[in-house]
């Protein structure tokens, strides 16, 4: 019966802390990307994720997301983890306490929207930015969260695999990301060229912290310390691995060198692409998976971005939203009873309607989070306004909202 | 021949380069210096404590130029560095006394252009 499992707790608690890690990283990640003026303002935008999300997701977050029902969402029957309690809940996790599962998936509430920031970084007015991510974490993500692995959601009940949240996490962050890239517009004199990274090591930096903390996110979701887990371990570093090297390679093909840089971006794209199928697939196809990812995104990246003129500053919809697409189909493609038995089987296994189920999940998410995303958004803007003065553009948002440079000149 | 050295505010040095381009003022040296005139600046908080009379950030040019280009290239700074406020920034005109490019030895007006 409800048992308590002590390795299985442990396992959960850890997986938690690594995931909350990723925020951080994806900070380094980012800040090394922009301009020198606007680093502190990425890092602030993730911190203060991390503060808000977790009061937001014990106070409703976790009820609208998790509780059983239905309907839209979960609604607040759970609201201040009423009857959230150390005892487990069977029907989500039967050997850990009920709050340990609250915490892991806490952790995922807190990194989702902070990737959206990719796509409009170097140019959001900070108390917008505050409401809009409050918003989107409340009619976004707890929605889609529902939908998809809460009791009673239609997605979950529907036959959709997603074993670590490729549509409810990477998906959904990267086309609001397009959504919000669209509607900030351009930053000011980009028109020469994309700014060069500030500072590469924090996004080597960034990328190794992703990596190590990723193994939380995709192991920790089998939400137990079993094979299941460890299946999902490593075919999520396998799929990373494929993944940098394949992007270095397209880069020395097609550039006539291999960057770090590149290295980086295939690495996450195959973190990215792994995350929905960690628990269901082989490590063969985490080999293919990671491989074909990076072609997909580079194609995204530098050949479609710059076609379209849409000014995606960091990739968030590039490497995400494309990756995590690849990843929800290609679970629909590979995934395999042999693996897990409580999934099933994708195309190559001999059933096609799992792929079908599959690309539903990824069109409604799509369809969901993009329309939502620019609605509040544009209710945002109306509000509080959403862009900066241009003339605090070009001073950078470290100064202008925060006050605070990241280095000095002389001492 | 003169050397125009102008500080400016660093979130105009885009415009002013632009400015410059348009009147095919092309070779220029920029550098990230501190220094302070009357403006007190943007003040810094950290950790809720304010600091104020900081050095401030601001970026050097420097124009080698010859006589037919000097005003071109003042009225070109002008354009793109005016804000009104203080702060704004100054330009130097210095005689040039001799000028050559390394790579072939030439000197004077040749070397400039």
């Amino acid at each position: 019966m409800n048992m308590i499992n002590s390795g299985d707790t442990a396992w959960v608690l850890v997986s938690s802390a690594l995931v909350l890690l990723m925020t951080p990283a994806l900070a380094f990640f980012y800040g090394g990307m922009v301009r020198k003026k606007n680093v502190l303002s990425i890092l602030m935008q993730c911190c203060i994720i991390l503060g808000l999300i977790s009061v937001q997701w014990v106070l409703f977050g976790y009820s609208l997301s998790f509780a059983p029902g239905k309907g839209f969402w979960g609604g607040f029957g759970w609201a201040g983890l009423n009857g959230v309690g150390l005892e487990p809940y069977a029907d989500y996790a039967g050997t850990i306490p009920h709050q340990a599962f609250m915490v892991f998936q806490m952790m995922f509430a807190i990194i989702t929207p902070a990737l959206i920031i990719g796509a409009f970084a170097e140019r959001m007015k900070f108390s917008a930015f505050l409401l809009f991510t409050l918003l989107w974490a409340t009619l976004v993500y707890d929605p889609l969260c529902h939908w998809v692995w809460g009791l009673g959601g239609w997605l979950r009940n529907m036959g959709a695999l997603d074993f670590a949240g490729g549509t409810v996490v990477h998906i959904n962050a990267g086309i609001a990301a397009l959504a919000t890239a669209l509607a900030i517009g351009k930053r000011k004199n980009i028109d020469k060229g994309t700014p060069t990274p500030h500072n590469m090591p924090f996004v080597v930096l960034g990328t190794g912290l992703l990596w190590f903390g990723w193994f939380g996110f995709n192991a920790g979701s089998a939400l137990a310390a079993n094979g299941l887990a460890v299946n999902a371990f490593v075919v999520t570093n396998t799929a990373a691995a494929a993944a940098g090297l394949s992007w270095a390679i397209i880069e020395w093909i097609r550039n006539g060198k291999p960057t770090i840089f590149g290295f980086c971006s295939g690495a996450v794209a195959g973190l990215v692409a792994i995350t929905p199928a960690a628990g269901f697939v082989n490590v063969v196809s985490a080999v293919i998976i990671g491989l074909l990812v990076s072609v997909l995104c580079f194609i995204a990246v530098s050949i479609i971005k710059p076609m379209l003129g849409y000014d995606d500053s960091l990739d968030a919809f590039g490497v995400h939203c494309i990756g995590g697409i690849w990843g929800a189909l290609a679970t629909g493609l590979f995934a395999s009873k042999a693996v897990n038995p409580a999934g099933a089987d994708g195309l190559f296994y001999g059933n096609p309607a799992q792929f079908k189920i599959q690309l539903i999940a990824v069109l409604i998410t799509l369809a969901y989070s993009f329309v939502m995303t620019f609605v509040i958004y544009k209710a945002v803007d109306l509000l509080l306004g959403m862009r900066v003065k241009e003339e605090d553009e070009m001073m950078g948002l470290d100064l202008t909202q925060h006050h605070e440079r990241a280095y000095t000149v002389l001492e | 021949m003169k050397l125009i050295v102008a500080i400016i505010q660093p979130h105009k040095l885009e415009e002013v380069k632009e400015k410059l381009y348009k009147a095919e003022v092309n070779l220029i040296t920029v550098s990230e210096v501190l220094g302070h005139g009357q403006q007190k600046g943007v003040t810094e908080i950290y950790r809720g404590a304010k600091e104020t009379g900081n050095l401030l950030r601001k970026i050097r040019l420097e124009i080698a130029v010859n006589e037919s280009f000097v005003e071109p290239t003042i009225k070109a700074i002008i354009k793109g560095a005016q804000t009104g406020n203080i702060g704004d920034g100054k330009i130097f005109v210095l005689d040039l006394e001799r000028c050559i490019r390394i790579r072939t030895g030439e000197e004077g007006s040749l070397a400039i252009g």
